[in-house]
């Protein structure tokens, strides 16, 4: 399979993630979608870290996995923080910020 | 000869269970699908010559995130005291954000020739990597330390209890 193959999966696997980010009304799940997002993000490197036949596009996916796990663990931190504080989980009830 | 054989298997593993992701009503089903993507994802790296990173793929999303994910949702089921269903809103403008974004990108990759051949392996890649990352890109590294350790300092802060 060329290189073609490979980034248009993972253009499709990030528009997926993008619909999810954009139509969840859950906070869980909006992270859910942008864990997609920043999959594709990886499959994307390292095939043309591949394809170009150097091995720098993979260790910054190690870097991207990295990040992104930390991303994780402090996007449900402020999550659970949410729930404690305003008893909800929806993105839409959370507008203290509105005028 | 048994590439694209794996490579559609896998492809049509992942959009599936992406699409799951996104579109599930329950949202434990949801992260149990995005385990599911997440190991998929793992065996396209296996695909294109990444062992290591199909393994840190398998460690730290497929068992560090998603365990992650299933205790914060546990915790706050038991919070709100109610489940977690999941409704979605503006499906039609979703579908066309995204639509669009997705024709967009795959008319600029069809507009480029691009190579359909790998070059030949030089070496060992996790040892490659490892020599990078040790050499090349020990600053980034160390960077990635601190964030680290700022990233666990603040979810220990934003975790911690009230008192």
């Amino acid at each position: 399979m060329g290189l073609q193959a490979y980034l248009i999966l993972s253009a499709v696997v990030f528009c997926i993630g993008l619909f999810g980010v954009v139509t969840r009304r859950n906070t869980v799940g909006i992270l859910l979608g942008i864990e997609l997002m920043l999959n594709a993000v990886n499959i994307n490197l390292i095939a043309f870290s591949r394809f170009a036949g150097s091995t720098v596009g993979m260790v910054f996916s190690v870097f991207t996995i990295c990040i992104t796990v930390s991303e994780a663990a402090i996007g449900l931190a402020i999550v659970i923080l949410l729930f404690r504080v305003r008893k909800t989980v929806m993105a839409d009830h959370l507008d203290l910020l509105k005028g | 000869m048994g590439e694209p054989i794996a490579f559609w298997t896998l492809a049509i593993i992942l959009v599936g269970s992406a699409l799951s992701v996104v579109l599930s009503k329950n949202l434990f089903h949801a992260v149990l699908w995005l385990a599911f993507a997440l190991t998929g994802t793992a065996g396209i790296f296996l695909l294109l010559d990444a062992e290591f990173l199909a393994a840190v793929q398998l460690l730290l999303y497929a068992g560090g995130v998603i365990t992650i994910v299933v205790f914060a949702i546990v915790v706050t089921e038991r919070l709100v005291g109610e489940r977690l269903s999941q409704t979605s809103r503006h499906v039609a403008a979703g579908v066309v954000v995204s639509g669009a974004l997705l024709w967009f990108i795959v008319r600029a990759i069809g507009a480029r020739p691009l190579t359909t051949t790998r070059p030949a392996l030089t070496g060992d890649v996790t040892r490659l990597i490892g020599e990078s990352v040790l050499t090349k890109f020990v600053l980034p590294f160390e960077l990635l330390g601190v964030l680290m350790l700022a990233a666990m300092l603040g979810a220990t802060y934003f975790a911690r209890p009230e008192d």
